[in-house]
C-alpha cells in the first residue's frame, strides 16, 4: 500500500512539475516572440497541456471524488473554451493588421480579402446591422 | 515535498512575472489580452499546485471561477475590439 501510494505521489509530482514548466515556457514565449499570433501560440501552451497535467496531478494527490470531478470540469472547460477565444483573438488580430506579414509562410486570407470589405460572414453580428 | 513545492512555485512565479512583463510592455491591446489569458491560466495552475501539494481541496471551486473568468474576459475584449474595427472601417469608407 505504501509503495503504491509512493508511486502515485511520484507520478503526481511529475505531472505538477511538467505543468509548472509549461507555464514558464509560456512566459518566455510571451516575452520573446514577435507578434500576436506567435505570442498566442506560446501563451496557449499551458492552457491545454499544462492545465491537463496539473489537473491530473491534483486529482491523484487529492483523495476524494468531489475534488477530482471538479478538476475534470475545469480541464473540460479549458478544452472547450481555449479554441473559441483563440479563434476570436486571432481573427481580430489579423483584421487589425497586428500580424507580421513578412514572417508568414502561407497567407491564404490576403487574396480573399481583396473583394469584399469587412463583412466576410463569419458570424452575423460582425456584419453591418440592418438599420 | 518541500523541494518540489519550491521548484514548482518558482517555475510558476517566473512564468507569471514574464506574462506580467508582456502585459506591461505589449504594444497592442490584443497582446495584453493574450498575456492576461496566460496569466489567469498560470494563476489557476498555481492554485491547483498549491491544493495538490498541501492536499487541501478548499481552493478547487476557485479554479472553476478563474477559468470561466479568463474565457469571458478574452472573448468580450475580442468582440469589443472587433466592434471598433467595424466602426472605423465603415467611417473610412463613407
Amino acid at each position: 500500500m505504501s509503495a503504491l501510494s509512493q508511486i502515485a505521489d511520484v507520478v503526481a509530482v511529475a505531472c505538477l512539475l511538467a505543468g509548472a514548466f509549461l507555464c514558464l515556457t509560456a512566459g518566455v514565449g510571451l516575452v520573446r516572440f514577435p507578434d500576436v499570433l506567435s505570442r498566442m501560440h506560446a501563451g496557449t501552451k499551458p492552457q491545454v497541456l499544462g492545465t491537463l497535467l496539473v489537473m491530473v496531478g491534483g486529482a491523484i494527490r487529492l483523495h476524494g471524488l468531489a475534488a477530482a470531478w471538479m478538476l475534470l470540469l475545469v480541464a473540460a472547460f479549458q478544452l472547450l473554451t481555449a479554441p473559441v477565444s483563440a479563434h476570436m483573438i486571432s481573427r481580430v488580430a489579423y483584421r487589425r493588421r497586428h500580424v507580421r506579414r513578412d514572417l508568414l509562410l502561407v497567407d491564404e486570407l490576403r487574396d480573399a480579402e481583396e473583394g469584399d470589405g469587412v463583412n466576410r460572414g463569419d458570424e452575423p453580428a460582425d456584419g453591418p446591422q440592418p438599420s | 515535498m518541500t523541494v518540489v513545492a519550491v521548484i514548482a512555485h518558482a517555475l510558476l512565479g517566473s512564468g507569471a512575472l514574464l506574462a506580467l512583463v508582456r502585459l506591461a510592455r505589449g504594444p497592442s491591446l490584443l497582446d495584453r489580452v493574450v498575456a492576461t489569458d496566460t496569466l489567469l491560466v498560470i494563476i489557476s495552475a498555481s492554485l491547483a499546485v498549491h491544493a495538490a501539494l498541501s492536499r487541501d481541496p478548499t481552493v478547487v471551486p476557485v479554479l472553476v471561477v478563474v477559468s470561466l473568468l479568463a474565457f469571458v474576459g478574452s472573448v468580450s475584449i475580442a468582440r469589443y475590439v472587433g466592434g471598433m474595427l467595424l466602426r472605423s472601417e465603415r467611417e473610412g469608407r463613407e
